[in-house]
């Protein structure tokens, strides 16, 4: 091979390591129909790199191959494709600003609709129900709780946390103005904290994925928090289409606490309602 | 004796951080050409405030990061509490919620890797003070990528023990006293 042409092939370690993680994506775009294609790169990279050391793996072309011909495997590096960190009432200023803002909106409605967006291991929905349910609103309400990670959903619907979490949980559930104590919600058991079944008599658990679903229902409240954070922003756009064309007119839009609209296409389709909060309301547009 | 601008800044400090940043923050020469992105331990549960409190001592404009921020030439950015902050392009940020590393979340491990994937050589990156091991990855994935790590020394630094086990994990391009790096930031030319 001619000299120049060789340099020209040289790539740093970085290069090479983008280069397998665009196949590897692919190839589980195509083998599973999971899309990570449009994630945010950088937090991709670092949980690569963790389940290649993690599993003793050199180059993460083995690690494609193993996902490839081993579907047991891939379900397990789920956890390493999407992030499973989650508390109740995380951020209590966004469940006081939910409370002081929406709330009474939403109590103008005979029915109302509230989708967790990327619901994780079920601790936002259980909030969510727990709140809806000291604003007298549980009743009337219908719980979409969805996500891509089926052993998360399947966490989630069981309703069981860890019993050392709950004094994290009960001070979040404090500051987040909570009406009652955290533990008139739960009884011990199983090894953890269980909590009240009734909570989730109105939840709808379900499979559903913001790169490649479409809107399934119209809803009142979307709250869709620390997901966007790990789409580029290509895929926060189509994640946020998704929440405007589900909600109502005036419907209700939470994100996480450094999450915003204000670099993405859909700006102007939405206004603040607690800046600070990150608590968005639909225009009327 | 002038060095070329390095394409970005990443500082990360711990204990006695908030001290030694001030120190350096004042030292950027206004119209410095590259971003500066900072990590320094904060609690996970309280605004933090540093930001607010660096804009108006340091020349350039100091801000708390926002998920997918455009990365600006002369603007300082700041992790938010209980985020890891991250380089995602070489004009974009990224946060992220990922596992507290060694306890910290922010965490300067991520920073500093991610940057280092994205800016390779043309990377600077700084430790200052702390009591944690966190960094000393960070600045090993620097170094091979071809940037330039500078150390605060240890025997000056409040908290030895950060700085010292970077320089005993991944080695330094430089030791140096907070007036040392003061120097040599002001000594960039273009
Ligand atoms: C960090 S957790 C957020 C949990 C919770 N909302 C909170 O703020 O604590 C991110 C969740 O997003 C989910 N996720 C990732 N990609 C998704 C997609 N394309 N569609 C729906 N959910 C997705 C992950 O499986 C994970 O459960």
């Amino acid at each position: 091979m001619p000299r120049l042409v060789l340099e020209a092939l040289m790539s740093t370690e970085t290069e090479l390591f983008d280069l397998e993680l665009k196949v590897l994506l692919e190839a589980v775009y195509l083998r599973y129909h999971y899309d990570f294609r449009h994630y945010a790169v950088s937090s991709l990279r670092r949980r690569m790199r963790h389940a290649m050391s993690r599993h003793g793996l050199e180059r993460l072309s083995d690690l494609q191959h193993r996902v490839l011909h081993d579907p047991a495997f891939f379900a397990e590096a789920m956890q390493y494709f999407t992030v499973q960190v989650s508390e109740m009432f995380r951020d209590p200023g966004y469940f006081a600003a939910l409370r002081e803002h929406a709330v009474p909106v939403l109590k103008t409605y005979p029915s109302i609709k509230v989708w967790v967006a990327g619901c994780s291991t079920g601790e936002e929905v259980w909030s969510m129900a727990i709140l809806l349910e000291e604003e007298g609103l549980l009743d009337r309400a219908v719980i979409y709780a969805t996500d891509i990670n089926p052993k998360a959903l399947e966490a989630a619907e069981s309703g069981v946390f860890a019993l050392d979490r709950m004094a994290l949980f009960s001070r979040n559930y404090q500051a987040a103005g909570g009406r009652h104590s955290l533990s008139d919600y739960f009884t011990t058991g199983y090894g953890g904290a269980v909590f009240d079944r009734r909570l989730k008599k109105q939840v709808v658990f379900a499979d559903h994925s913001l790169a490649t679903d479409a809107v399934f229902s119209e809803v009142h409240l979307v709250s869709c928090r620390n997901v966007l954070i790990y789409f580029n922003r290509e895929l926060q756009d189509r994640a946020v289409g998704l929440f405007h064309d589900s909600l109502v007119r005036r419907g209700f839009l939470g994100l996480g606490a450094k999450e915003s609209l204000q670099f993405g296409a859909h700006a102007a389709d939405f206004e603040a309602c607690s800046a600070q909060q990150r608590l968005y309301r639909r225009t009327a547009a | 004796m002038s060095t070329p601008f390095p394409q970005a800044v990443v500082i990360g400090a711990s204990a006695g951080g908030v001290q030694a940043l001030r120190e350096v923050l004042r030292c950027f020469p206004a119209r410095f050409p590259a971003p500066v992105l900072v990590v320094q331990h904060i609690p996970r549960d309280r605004p933090s405030g540093l930001a607010a409190l660096f804009d108006g001592e340091c020349p350039l404009p100091v801000a708390e990061a926002e998920d997918k921020e455009p990365l600006c030439p002369g603007v300082v950015l700041f992790a938010p509490p209980d985020y890891h902050l991250l380089v995602e392009d070489r004009s974009t940020v990224s946060l992220s919620r990922d596992e507290p590393v060694l306890y910290s979340r922010p965490a300067i491990d991520p920073l500093f890797e991610s940057a280092a994937d994205v800016f390779g050589a043309g990377l600077l990156g700084i430790l200052l003070t702390g009591a944690s091991s966190d960094g000393s990855a960070g600045v090993a994935a620097v170094r091979r990528e071809g940037g330039t790590v500078w150390i605060q020394d240890p025997d000056e630094a409040v908290s030895p023990v950060m700085p010292a086990s970077a320089i005993a994990f991944a080695g330094a391009d430089a030791i140096v006293t907070l007036r040392d790096l003061c120097r040599r930031l002001g000594s960039f030319t273009p």
